[in-house]
């Protein structure tokens, strides 16, 4: 028995070695299923809770192409969560459990959205910065070695890349605006940078789970390697429309052909995980809310469906 | 009233229909009773956002007072604005918003029906492209109302329950007035009460379906084409032009 499932988990290994594409059919280590539930299922949530802050300033947006915009975006996300539902679902794990895994705080979703969206330059700075930082992360998973994940994330990225534009043009226009509005963008350029650097995840030496996701090639760049590429690209653009980057270490390297950056509250990080974020307690009480206020039509849908089923078997 | 007046009147009417009714739908962003349905109701808002945009950029053009859609939706007050009663009720539950969509949008599928034929080449041109989006909202509607109808005794409370408080806010959609009499003389505008009879067939049909009882006839409220509503546009309207109100500088 044990030889057995050395056999299996040295070939799963050598295929993935070999750069083969894993499907859900495929035999698979309980620990690779594990660790993608646990990673598909934190991202799905992540969509689907970031459409909390962006959807506070849906009744807000101050022009009709403005609302547009963001109306489509949060549109998006909710419908990348779907397709990320979905992947997990070839594993063998329902939507319904997902969710009861995010409302007992099993499962997680991206820190980020526990910061709240104060002023309407909130609104570019997510787009801009979280999407963003988000992009650098997803172009890396397009080529991780479960199949449905990968594949998910094709379609996704095209769209975040999107998003990121629109965010930054937002900012864009709010710096060539009035005073109030540069001192706007300049605020939530404050307030969202450090977060989306923490969006990587701790330095490489401290992260827990990295061994097993690159052996299995789910991860293929680590959490240093992708915040590096988010801060080379991030500080042009900033520069470009005059915003000013919160951080008074951060200077170009010319040896190593990148940007150092100041150290990142990581305090701040693991309190803000651990619960006490700014609106930890909002989001999933909201989420809590929604769902628990939608069951009596998902009740009356399945009942429905149940009785159009009956009367055609009858 | 010039033909003009009546014009800029008309497409007003017809934008802030569009406008209020999306800012209701996209309340429901990230709070719908699951993520399909979201995604579903904040389509439709996208829809009706669009149709806002284009009939009230072209009171603007009517007008020639060189007037953007963005100035007439967010820098008038509640009296300058002609949507119908219904489109800015609150949401209420799910049911509640599905029967208004239900009575809408099946009044929407008579009116750009005829809309599209308008002498108007703008107003036909909006119409003929709204009357594609609205088969859509109507179907969508339909189907959640007889679901829900038909479903669980709770759901068809609900429905029966929103059909009863929604049914005195049906008979300012057939409304007319001088407007109206003008632009038809013409074949810009289109007869509205023509479109009852067919409009209370089809809604009677879909409730039979729902196992729900049509309410008796009753006061139907009015006072929309005069700039007279309820208490709930005020709010709409401060939310939505809070920043355009707070930064009149401002180009966002
Ligand atoms: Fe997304
Ligand atoms: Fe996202
Ligand atoms: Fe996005």
């Amino acid at each position: 028995m044990e030889q057995a499932q050395e056999t299996l988990l040295r070939e799963f290994e050598e295929k993935i070695e070999c750069g083969f594409a894993i499907e859900p059919k495929d035999k698979m280590p309980a620990g690779y299923r594990k660790h993608l539930v646990r990673q598909m299922s934190q991202h799905a949530h992540s969509e689907v809770i970031g459409m909390q802050p962006e959807g506070n300033w849906v009744t807000r947006a101050p022009s009709l192409r403005a609302k547009q915009i963001l109306l489509a975006k949060i549109q998006d996300e909710g419908g990348h969560g779907l397709y990320l539902y979905s992947a997990a679902e070839t594993l063998g794990v329902s939507r319904d459990e997902l969710i009861e895994q995010l409302h007992t705080g099993k499962a997680k979703y991206s820190n980020i959205f526990n910061y709240p969206a104060l002023s309407w330059a909130d609104i570019g700075a997510i787009g801009w910065l979280v999407d963003g930082a988000a992009i650098v992360n997803q172009v890396s998973l397009q080529r991780t070695s479960y199949g449905p994940y990968s594949r998910a994330m094709v379609r996704i990225c095209k769209e975040e890349s999107f998003h990121q534009r629109q965010g930054y043009e937002i900012m864009a226009k709010m710096m060539a605006g009035t005073a109030d509005q540069k001192a706007m963008a300049q605020d939530a350029m404050n307030r969202w940078w450090w977060p989306s650097l923490m969006m990587f995840g701790p330095h490489d030496s401290d992260s827990p789970h990295t061994g097993d996701a690159f052996r299995w090639k789910i991860k293929r760049h680590s959490n240093d390697e992708l915040r590096q590429k988010f801060i080379d690209k991030t500080v042009q653009q900033a520069e470009v429309i005059g915003l000013t980057i919160p951080d008074k270490d951060l200077k170009w390297n010319e040896e190593k052909k990148c940007y150092d950056h100041g150290e990142i509250n990581w305090e701040e990080f693991y309190r803000v995980i651990g619960g006490d974020g700014p609106c930890n307690k909002q989001r999933m009480e909201h989420h809590i809310r929604v769902h628990n206020e939608g069951a009596w039509v998902r009740e009356a849908a399945e009942a429905y469906s149940a009785k159009q089923q009956y009367s055609k078997n009858a | 009233m010039t033909q003009q007046q009546a014009l800029y009147k008309y497409s007003l009417r017809l934008g802030d229909n569009a406008l209020i009714l999306s800012a209701r739908l996209s309340e429901w962003c990230s709070n719908a009773p699951f993520l399909e349905e979201d995604l579903a109701l904040t389509n439709m808002a996208l829809d009706l956002i669009g149709r806002a945009q284009a009939m009230l950029k072209y009171a603007g053009e009517v007008d020639g007072n060189g007037k953007t859609e963005d100035d007439l939706a967010y820098r008038r007050s509640e009296r300058e604005y002609y949507n119908n009663l219904i489109m800015e009720l609150p949401n209420g539950d799910f049911a509640y918003t599905m029967v208004r969509q239900l009575f809408v949008s099946t009044f929407e599928l008579f009116f750009f029906e005829e809309l599209q034929k308008s002498t108007d080449a703008t107003l036909a041109a909006i119409g003929a492209k709204t009357l594609k989006e609205v088969k859509y909202h109507h179907l969508h509607a339909k189907d959640w109302v007889i679901r829900l109808g038909d479903g669980t005794a709770e759901s068809n409370r609900r429905v029966q329950q929103a059909v009863n408080q929604l049914w005195m806010y049906t008979g300012e959609l057939f409304e007319m007035d001088g407007t109206d009499a003008l632009l038809m003389k013409d074949g810009i505008a289109v007869n509205a009460e023509h479109l009852k009879m067919g409009w209370i067939q089809m809604v009677t049909q879909i409730l039979a379906l729902a196992n729900i009882e049509l309410p008796a006839d009753g006061y139907m409220q009015t006072g929309s084409r005069m700039g007279i509503h309820t208490e709930h546009l005020g709010h709409i309207l401060s939310e939505m032009q809070y920043l355009q109100r707070a930064y009149p500088d401002a180009t966002w």
